[in-house]
């Protein structure tokens, strides 16, 4: 399953630790959230970068207080259908303001690229080779967005009201 | 999704599967050449539920070619002919059951 | 009219060309079905019985005569000729070909119309009143709020994989003509006691297997927070509602499952984080949107022009005149409904002939602009009363002044198991039945406003349990049965129907509709008492009685 990171095919850094694993003794990981809540503190004394997979029925509140700590959160698709994801990613992002690395699994497929970079994710668990190399491709198409979320991108409502300022300021 | 293989399919009389062609969306049926035809006659009629299952597994396995194969009944008149054995079948057979514009 | 800008049609045909990528990636196998479903449906495309049916988004209801020109084309070059209006403001294609929906898609693009988000578990196109801008007494025109919400809704990066469809209704005047006490959400613009504009916000309305008549979720949400307020709940909703049943997965259920206090708690707090963000509507952006929208430059003109006294003595003319023509906001003109339920003819359907027709009127009586009612029929929103005789003849020409409008054959209808893979029952001869029944316009007039609804089976497209009469679809051994429902309506005092007993086999329909009617007849208090209001004072019984008696 290729990682696709800052917009481009990379190698994943981490390691997918499951429940009952052992843990190796550095570099980084990835951990399940009930792993990681079950002792919070080790993992986060330990050597190397950690991230922890959260699950999408799971408030992410119970998240909030590691955050500044945490080098990544992976959140999940378990279908392409289920949206839940899209709305704890702008929370982390928007809310909480999660810098780190704010990865998509699971279901994660060509189509769903533009609305997960607009809710903040950076790194994507694609599911097919092919659309992992249609990434930069994909993320082109549009040009023109209408809402306002934390992706910095300019919404059209703002590029109206800039186009009327500079208009008026010409007159 | 759940393989049709695994789904329990019972049949209680002659059916055919019958799906929608994806470029275009026309009704067609499976037959027994291993294709596909848009007229009832060429369907393969099967009569056992094993018959049936085994019918549906390998239009499924055509996603390209067809979209939402499906068992469905069929009625066997002593001529030979096929004819749809319900409602639904048979508006998807033979068409709209209404005048299209006011008369 | 609202007027797309550069930005706007930017975006449509990004979409049409990413829509263009995933047929040919479906076409070619690189797709399988599973993945591309929820691609199609995404963009209005389902598969029914006989073909592909291509749903299009008119939103609020307002199309331009080049855009009714254009769905017209549509309906000839790529399908058969004819298109089926909803009732939710948008067309129906039946017979579209999957290799040549992007074709279709980018020649409606060139007319700022598009296919966005009309059918698939997001956020559907956002409703209005038909009558919107020209109603009288309207506290403003809500199809800004609609437009700003279409905006908002479109392609939105968090709420496009929702648990289920959501639906946005608006309306801005007393009586509600949009049914939002029927919607997810529905909004009515009104002034407080403060003299402030804003909205009453009401939640989880629906219907289906699982009616609910929408609660107040919040009494006034002012116009800057409108927008901050929905995201609000949206974002409850994605997160919290049911995606382990499909049919339990609506806003409503959520809703009914909370606790509409509870419901409203949680939003409220959601909304307290983001109620001052990028979403707050200041007046320049209000003002913005609402620029965009053009209103014709109505004359001075007299409220009983001579040509209309000329023609006051023709009786058909007449008949046409009050029971099709409404009163708009601005003297000498009217609001004219055009209907789309001839006798014997499917509900909502127009012939691409029709639209080209519709639109030319359009241009030459009502500034070129059309409006699509929830009730299925279209409407030419500003016609000058000396132009109603001259206008009354070209629609009788064309087959569109049936003068039944809110009468008892202004059925509304879902397609029905004649082309939808979701029916259990047909649905469009059940309605041409009955339009034949009641084909006599003095005694449909004499009946007076009697609505009725029809589904072919439970999702209700049909809106039969809001219908005066409402009829469902059911399946019996293989047999078309039909439940009758009386006592709904979908307006300001919107409710559900109650059944009257067991169903009725198909070929009864019509005698049991008949049955119901004449025994309103013998029991309405006075000629002005409407249906709705008798079974309200007399409950189903006395119906029930009379249907059941000697079946």
């Amino acid at each position: 399953m290729p990682l696709v990171k800052d917009g481009k095919i990379a190698a994943d850094l981490f390691v997918h630790v499951f429940d009952g694993a052992e843990l190796p003794g550095d570099g980084a990981i990835l951990v399940p959230a009930a792993r990681f809540l079950e002792d919070p503190q080790a993992l986060l004394a330990r050597a190397g970068k950690l991230g922890v997979i959260w699950p999408n029925n799971r408030d992410i509140d119970d998240l909030v207080p590691y955050l500044d700590r945490l080098a990544a959160v992976a959140l999940v698709f378990p279908s392409f259908r289920d949206g839940r994801a899209y709305s704890q990613a702008r929370l982390l992002r928007e809310r909480y303001g999660f810098e780190g690395e704010l990865r998509a699994t699971g279901q994660v497929l060509r189509d769903q690229f533009v609305f997960m970079l607009r809710a903040g994710f950076d790194a994507f668990e694609v599911k097919k080779d092919s659309d992992a190399a249609a990434f930069a491709a994909t993320t082109k198409r549009y040009s023109v967005f209408y809402q306002p979320t934390g992706d910095g991108r300019v919404t059209a409502l703002n590029r109206r009201m800039q186009l009327r300022h500079s208009e008026s300021a010409g007159q | 999704m759940t393989s049709p293989l695994q789904q329990k399919i019972k049949i209680t009389g002659p059916s055919m599967v019958t799906a929608n062609r994806t470029s275009d969306g026309i009704v067609i049926y499976r037959t027994a050449q291993q294709g596909w035809s848009a007229s009832l006659s060429d369907a393969a009629v099967v009569r056992t539920s094993d018959e049936a299952r085994a019918l549906l597994a390998e239009a499924n396995a055509d996603d390209v070619g067809a979209v939402g194969a499906y068992i469905a009944p069929v009625e066997l008149k002593d001529s030979g002919e096929i004819k749809p054995g319900n409602l639904r079948e048979r508006i998807r057979s033979k068409g709209l059951t209404i005048d299209l514009l006011p008369a | 009219m609202y007027a797309y800008d550069e930005l706007d049609r930017t975006l449509i045909n990004e979409r049409v060309s990413e829509f263009r990528d995933q047929v040919k990636r479906r076409l070619s196998g690189e797709l399988t079905e599973d993945e591309f479903k929820m691609l199609r449906l995404q963009n209005g495309v389902y598969l029914q019985l006989h073909a592909y049916m291509f749903r299009v988004a008119i939103p609020y209801g307002t199309l331009s005569s080049k855009q009714l020109r254009t769905l017209a084309h549509v309906a000839r070059r790529y399908d058969r000729g004819y298109g089926h209006f909803t009732t939710r403001q948008n067309i129906q294609y039946n017979w579209i070909k999957l290799s040549e929906l992007p074709d279709a898609l980018a020649d409606l693009a060139e007319v700022g119309i598009h296919a966005m988000q009309t059918s698939g578990n997001n956020m559907r196109n956002v409703t209005s009143d038909q009558w919107a801008g020209v109603a009288p007494g309207e506290i403003e025109d809500p199809r800004i709020w609609s437009e700003i919400l279409r905006q908002h809704t479109t392609l939105h990066p968090e709420f496009s994989f929702l648990p289920r469809k959501f639906k946005i209704a608006i309306t801005a005047s007393d009586h509600d003509r949009a049914a939002i006490k029927i919607h997810d959400i529905g909004l009515r613009l009104y002034r407080n006691a403060e003299g402030e504009t804003g909205f009453e916000v009401l939640v989880g309305g629906g219907l289906g297997r699982t009616p609910f008549i929408a609660k107040t979720i919040k009494p006034f949400v002012s116009r800057r927070d409108i927008l901050s307020y929905v995201e609000a709940i949206l974002r409850v909703y994605n997160q919290y509602g049911r995606r382990d049943n499909i049919y339990k997965a609506r806003i409503k259920i959520l809703v009914h499952e909370l606790g509409i206090e509870k419901f409203a708690a949680e939003v409220e707090e959601e909304w307290e984080h983001i109620r001052d963000s990028a979403l707050t509507l200041e007046d320049s952006v209000i003002e913005e949107i609402r620029s965009r929208f053009s209103y014709p430059a109505y004359d001075k003109l007299p409220h009983m022009p001579e040509e209309l006294k000329k023609t006051a003595h023709d009786p058909h003319f007449e008949a046409w005149r009050r029971n099709s023509v409404f009163t708009h906001k601005v003297q000498g003109y009217s609001i004219v409904t055009l209907s789309l339920k001839p006798v014997g003819g499917p509900p909502g359907d127009a012939t691409a002939d029709q639209m080209d027709a519709v639109a030319d009127l359009a241009d030459k009586y009502s500034f070129g602009e059309i409006r699509v009612g929830h009730e299925q029929n279209l409407v030419l929103p500003h016609v000058a009363k000396r132009d109603l005789p001259a206008l009354w003849k070209a629609l009788d020409k064309i087959g569109l002044a049936t003068p039944n409008i809110n009468l008892v054959s202004d059925i509304i209808a879902c397609p029905g198991l004649d082309y939808c893979s979701l029916a259990n029952a047909r649905s469009i001869p059940i309605a041409q039945e009955l339009t034949r029944r009641f084909a006599n316009h003095e005694t449909a007039n004499m009946i007076g406003r009697l609505h009725i609804n029809i589904s072919g089976c439970i999702n209700a497209c049909g809106h039969h349990h809001v219908g005066h009469i409402g009829i469902l679809g059911v399946e019996k051994n293989g047999e078309e049965f039909y439940q009758i429902t009386i006592g709904g309506r979908a307006d300001e005092n919107a409710q559900m129907g109650t059944l009257i007993g067991p169903a009725v086999p198909y070929g009864d329909v019509a005698d049991v509709i008949e049955d119901i009617v004449e025994a309103y007849l013998a029991l309405r208090a006075r000629p002005d008492e409407l249906f709705v209001d008798t079974v309200k004072r007399l409950g189903v019984e006395p119906f029930r009685e009379r249907v059941y008696a000697t079946r």
